[in-house]
């Protein structure tokens, strides 16, 4: 497994029931159902990873995280799970409050675009930064709203969003979760765990 | 002889036919007292009796879902694309079963058939049939059958809602259920379209209000129309624009009301081909069928509760162009299944075919659907291991 959702993996409480946004093959979901007794839901759109959770008898409803969780109720599981979707959102701050009303906790993983190799790309290239994080083109990009980790705990600020824990880790998701040396600088990828209010 | 059909083919079939002698209760108040359902099998039942997997069939379909009857058949059985060695429900690995619904017109016991209290035949005295009627007739048979419970139930449009129905009437004899191209419930446009075809139908002459049997006449014309309406609804505007275009059959307009467009040809020769082949008192019946089921109904119009009793995993199929059933309508069931909170699958699959697209194939369609049933044998395999 990959070693972001491994370190969601280990926040994910036993018997919980989450909702996995952009749950891709249904990795995350099947090993959570495995060995942890957690039940619920994938949402995705690419049809691959959507016949993979399928052969896995993880659930997985077609829907485009654009159009909200309207068809989830408030408090409808314990844990909102979404990993590199953020960036590619027409509004993370609503999809914030929205993960927030489904879940009293949310886990959200995405790519720091102030890691230091983004910032010298930009600074000594004068061009968007390409990553393993961003492999993207500016033109063809899905990522249409990229932030930094020192961006989103301020959106959680502003939002009386607690976080409870966050941490960063290299893109190739290998060595350790940490948050204590500059993670706006150094860390390539941002995962936040975060409860309504303060 | 089989080596003429396609290696994917489940090859000659031949019908079964079971009584029940019990009487059968249905939701109008009326007891059958005696019945026969008409089903075929593909694949073999294995010694766990674990690995049945019951097809539901559509408004105008009947027990002969896939493979030949005759080695000079023309066209296969109605859902021969998803139902074979290898195809999406494998009959290598399951144990196939698809009958005739009571009430239907192809061997199982329905209007056509005699009335044993009157000693003539049914015909509009027939019960009005339920699904829920159906799927009690259906678990007669999956008894007589030796099936405790299904690996899977799985239909297409009408078919769909006898699975939906039998998760929540038998849940513990339905270990997975795939409902596609179907809807919790008619819209009154549905209803609506339902009506015409009806009256089409009861308007014709040769209809005799039902008693045409004894009549020794065919109400076609009202058949006809009604099948030229219905089928309309199958097809989507693109698919038909795509088919027929304004393409006229000679190369100049007529200024008469003989077939001109492509169209108005395809859907005659559809209409003609379905009157001599289909009961007229049957698609009354089935086209009711469709307008009465509303599990929510008796929960006060609340689905989630209606479903309450499912305990078995959904997978549920739309069609993106489907305007009969349209993708929102299956949202419906996906979204009471999740205030339910029950475990569930959902997939809009991208079609131009509109509702006829369940039963065409279509590579995303076979790979969701044949991901669902491979993990639906992964299960029956853990649990013999």
């Amino acid at each position: 497994m990959r070693a972001d959702l491994e370190l969601i993996y280990d926040w994910v409480p036993d018997n919980a029931r989450i909702l996995d946004l952009g749950c891709g093959d249904g990795t995350l979901l099947a090993a959570l159902a495995r060995h942890k007794n957690v039940t619920g839901y994938g949402l995705e759109i690419d049809p691959e990873g959507i016949a993979a959770c399928l052969g896995k008898g993880v659930n997985v409803l077609e829907q485009d995280l654009d159009d909200g969780l309207a068809n989830f109720v408030d408090d409808a599981c314990d844990v909102v799970v979404m990993t590199q979707a953020l960036q590619a959102l027409r509004r993370p701050d609503t999809m914030l409050d929205e993960m927030l009303r489904v879940a009293p906790e949310c886990i959200i993983a995405f790519p720091n675009f102030a890691y230091w190799k983004h910032r010298l790309h930009l600074t000594f290239r004068g061009r968007m930064p390409v990553s393993r994080s961003l492999p993207h083109a500016w033109y063809d990009t899905p990522n249409i709203h990229l932030s930094t980790f020192q961006d989103f705990s301020n959106l959680c600020r502003a939002k009386g969003v607690t976080i409870a824990d966050r941490a960063v880790g290299s893109a190739d998701h290998e060595g350790h979760w940490s948050s204590r040396w500059w993670p706006n600088l150094f860390g390539e990828t941002a995962i936040f765990r975060v409860r309504r209010g303060r | 002889m089989s080596a003429s059909f396609p290696p994917d083919s489940v090859g000659l079939v031949t019908p079964q036919v079971a009584a029940f002698e019990s009487p059968l209760a249905l939701a109008c108040g009326k007891t059958l007292d005696r019945f026969e359902l008409i089903y075929e099998t593909y694949g073999t039942l294995n010694a766990e009796r674990s690995n049945a997997v019951l097809i539901c069939h559509a408004l105008s379909g009947h027990h002969h879902a896939a493979g030949y009857h005759d080695p000079e058949d023309r066209k296969p059985g109605w859902w021969d694309a998803y139902i074979g060695p290898g195809k999406v429900i494998d009959t290598d690995r399951f144990f196939v079963v698809s009958l005739n619904n009571l009430g239907g017109c192809h061997g199982s016991t329905g209007p056509a058939s005699v009335d044993p209290q009157t000693g003539r035949e049914w015909g509009p005295t027939f019960p009005v049939m339920t699904v829920a009627d159906w799927v009690h007739s259906q678990a007669r048979l999956a008894d007589r059958l030796g099936i405790e419970r299904f690996a899977a139930v799985v239909g297409g449009s009408l078919g769909g809602m006898q699975a939906m129905q039998w998760t929540i009437a038998y849940p513990e004899r339905v270990a997975n259920a795939a409902v596609i191209a179907a809807t919790p419930r008619l819209s009154a446009q549905n209803i609506a379209f339902n009506e015409v075809a009806r009256q089409a139908i009861r308007s014709d002459p040769d209809f005799h209000d039902g008693w045409y049997g004894a009549q020794a006449a065919i109400p076609k014309l009202g058949l006809k129309l009604a099948r030229m309406i219905g089928h309309i609804t199958y097809l989507s505007e693109h698919s038909m624009g795509a088919r027929f275009g304004r393409d006229l059959r000679s190369d100049q307009l007529n200024f008469g009301y003989d077939v001109e467009f492509q169209v108005e040809s395809y859907l005659r020769h559809q209409g003609d081909t379905f009157s001599t082949r289909f009961d007229a008192n049957t698609y009354l019946l089935m086209t009711k069928a469709l307008d009465y089921f509303d599990p929510a109904g008796q929960h006060g119009g609340d689905l989630a509760a209606a479903l309450a009793p499912v305990t078995c995993p959904y997978l549920v199929i739309s069609f993106t162009t489907d305007w009969r059933f349209a993708p929102a309508r299956s949202q419906e069931l996906v979204n009471a299944l999740l205030r339910a909170g029950k475990s569930v699958s959902y997939v809009n699959v991208d079609s131009p075919h509109g509702h006829d697209a369940f039963l065409l194939p279509n590579a995303q369609y076979e790979a969701v659907f044949g991901s669902f049933m491979r993990r639906v044998y992964a299960d029956i395999a853990g649990e013999t291991a």
